[in-house]
């Protein structure tokens, strides 16, 4: 697009000089200035796009086919599986891409714990992400609500009623949620509506989230700024390829599970259609929700009732309010975490150490997300989430009284031991070959 | 961390499968190991297995449980062919219509029909069944934990119960079943059937066929899948190699 060719075009000349598509697609796509040390952790951004638009596409074309009528529902899934063209390959491909768009985003965020991407300036762009998770989870949601199976309704059942603990408007809130007074087909016409508006609300948040990126760009492995020109390199060719060589990583795991695992991660009762007169043994959600679904499951009884001595807001809606705040809590860790060093990498082993065991606590919570609320499990389950929620309070000490360390003068020194000279945004990589 | 997210993930499906199957009589004895014939990336059903599962549920499961979403014309993937399967199919009584008079017909049933049920409904089901509906086996290797293996476990797991186990009366006594206690009474017996093709009609044998049938009605494109994927994963390895060799041609003049 840098070839003079091309922009001296009388179409191209003409669109140009009424909207400059073409110099902007060339600023923030191709020359776009990308710190040079990224390594493969900053794969995983580009990657959730990527799949983002897997998901899209394969939704729209899922919905060409399926029926969001409760009777029927459960029906048109089998008959994608069995009677549309590649019917089975697109529903296993968007079934699956859910759990690998969490799996992708879940790295992707801590990344950005662990590298401090969330600090100044770029603290509205994490904000921004933490949106999109929730957008993804609600979307997530209300999509395996739609097949209509066991678990789709009764995961529907339990995570609706959430909002009855509301004080006051909770019943209300549920009764407008459903279309009725309980999960059926009003519900089942809403949520579809939902699940194919959401995706188009992410994307829009997924803009913005890369209008902020591109204020200040991307943040590094040593999470100090570039200091000039020859701390970045053009996106492309080598954040292009870089990129695209990770995607060949990921399709190759993902086709795994896609074709040789495709049931792997689900329930097996969501193969049984949805019956609002048996209740599954166990009701759980999908993989990606365990760790908030241990938070919400690990409040007490009367906890906070017996300790303050009074009961302020009961059990559930405190188990809502503890799920919903291990969320929000991450939109305020720009201001929870003082330190003005971004990257684990020099900051003292005190701040490693809480990393990991928070990653731990992440794990715990997933683990015990799954179990049945019995015994040993529900003692684990309240420690880690205690731990998770204590995680902020000590970072929010520590990182007050952290000794700052001598950080590195620019990205290219360590790269290139001192003597380098400066290859980035004039150097023609393909000219050499 | 890519790895550790999914041993995590991994783990919390392995956490649900014990609990599942957790329940209140007591936990279900852990399966048996089976190979299949369609385990594996070059999985592929056998279709003398899958003839003689059909033979199996048509002589003994369809008594009382339907086969909803399998049509005639999916005898195909038996390797049927088209006069084969009209035969099969005009064994069916349909009842279609209304005609041009106004009324409902019985006809004899199509490539295009569906298996028929067993009973008009549910409630005639149940009322046949001592108040348990038998459930529809169209996709029944798939909707349980263990999958198809537990399939061939609850049909050779009948076994009187051990001496201390309280059996309600009308219920038959299962070691794979969670909760040991289950409606269905024991549906195969040695020489239940008389196999077309000769083979010797065990328990055991006809357990493995109806599995292998019922794997077949839940995961008819099993094999288009996987043959798909074989392909697919081979061009993946293929293009990430070309890919990471551009990349250390073009990062090279970077380090």
């Amino acid at each position: 697009m840098s070839d003079s060719g091309f922009m001296n075009n009388t179409v191209v000349k003409w669109i140009e000089h009424r909207m400059p598509i073409f110099a902007w697609t060339q600023k923030e796509l191709v020359d776009y200035p990308a710190p040079r040390n990224l390594n493969y952790w900053w794969n995983f951004g580009s990657l959730a796009g990527i799949v983002l638009v897997i998901m899209i596409a394969t939704g729209v074309l899922l919905a060409m086919q399926y029926t969001p009528y409760a009777p029927v529902a459960f029906d048109s899934v089998e008959r994608i599986m069995r009677d549309v063209n590649f019917g089975w390959m697109l529903r296993y491909v968007h079934m699956n891409g859910a759990s690998f768009f969490f799996i992708v985003v879940y790295i992707h965020m801590f990344r950005g714990l662990y590298y401090g991407s969330y600090k100044e300036p770029r603290e509205l762009l994490w904000i921004l992400g933490v949106v999109i998770l929730l957008l993804m989870m609600a979307t997530a949601f209300m999509g395996y609500v739609l097949p209509w199976g066991q678990m789709s309704f009764w995961g529907a059942k339990v995570i609706t009623n959430l909002f009855s603990a509301i004080p006051l408007v909770g019943d209300v809130i549920v009764t407008w949620l459903w279309g009725g007074f309980t999960v059926d087909n009003p519900t089942l016409n809403r949520f579809f509506a939902l699940h194919y508006l959401l995706p188009f609300v992410l994307f829009a948040v997924v803009f913005l989230h890369l209008w902020a990126l591109h204020r200040f760009g991307s943040n590094n492995p040593l999470g100090i700024d570039a200091k000039g020109p020859q701390d970045k390199i053009p996106f492309h060719p080598y954040y292009t390829v870089k990129d695209l060589f990770g995607l060949g990583v990921f399709l190759i795991l993902f086709s795994m599970v896609v074709f040789f695992w495709p049931n792997g991660l689900g329930e097996p009762d969501n193969y049984i259609e949805a019956n609002p007169l048996s209740t599954p043994a166990h009701i759980v959600p999908e993989w990606y929700f365990l760790p908030f679904y241990a938070i919400l499951r690990a409040v007490p009884d009367n906890f906070i009732g017996s300790w303050m001595g009074f009961v302020l807001v009961d059990a559930k809606l405190a188990g809502v309010i503890a799920m919903f705040g291990s969320i929000i809590v991450l939109m305020f860790l720009p201001w929870i975490d003082k330190s003005k060093v971004r990257s684990m990498r020099f900051r003292s082993w005190r701040f490693k150490l809480l990393f990991w065991v928070f990653f731990i606590d992440c794990l715990v919570l997933g683990y015990i997300g799954g179990k049945p609320p019995e015994g040993i499990f529900i003692v684990v389950g309240r420690i880690a989430t205690a731990w998770y929620f204590f995680h902020f309070v000590l970072l929010y000490f520590m990182s007050r009284g952290e000794r700052l360390r001598t950080l590195p003068t620019s990205i290219s020194e360590p790269v290139l031991k001192g003597g380098g000279t400066p290859a980035g945004a004039h150097a023609k990589p393909m000219e050499k070959a | 961390m890519m790895k550790k997210l999914l041993i995590g993930a991994v783990a919390a499906v392995i956490g649900l499968s014990s609990s599942g199957s957790a329940m209140a009589a007591g936990a279900a004895d852990p399966l048996p190991h089976i190979s299949w014939s369609f385990d594996g990336v070059l999985g592929k059903y056998d279709r003398a297995e899958l003839q003689r599962g059909l033979q199996v549920y048509k002589e003994v499961c369809a008594a009382c449980h339907s086969l909803r979403y399998v049509a005639y014309r999916n005898l195909v993937d038996l390797q049927y062919n088209e006069d084969e399967i009209k035969a099969l199919a005009s064994e069916a009584i349909v009842i279609d219509g209304p005609d041009d008079e106004g009324e409902m017909f019985e006809r004899e049933g199509l490539p295009s029909d569906y298996f028929p049920s067993p009973f008009d409904n549910d409630k005639a089901a149940a009322a046949s069944n001592g108040g348990a509906v038998p459930p529809d086996l169209s996709l029944m290797a798939k909707a349980r934990l263990g999958g198809p293996t537990y399939i061939y476990a609850l049909m050779t797991g009948y076994t009187d119960p051990p001496a201390d186990f309280e059996l309600m009366s009308g219920l038959n006594y299962n070691k794979y079943f969670p909760g040991h206690q289950l409606a269905m009474a024991a549906p195969l017996f040695d020489d239940g059937v008389e196999y077309a093709d000769g083979t010797p009609a065990t328990v055991d044998q006809q357990a493995r066929d109806i599995t292998v049938f019922l794997m077949w009605a839940a995961e008819p494109k099993l094999e288009e899948r996987k043959q798909t994927g074989l392909k697919v994963i081979g061009f993946l390895i293929i293009m990430t190699a070309l890919l990471y060799v551009v990349k250390r041609k073009i990062w090279a003049d970077l380090h």
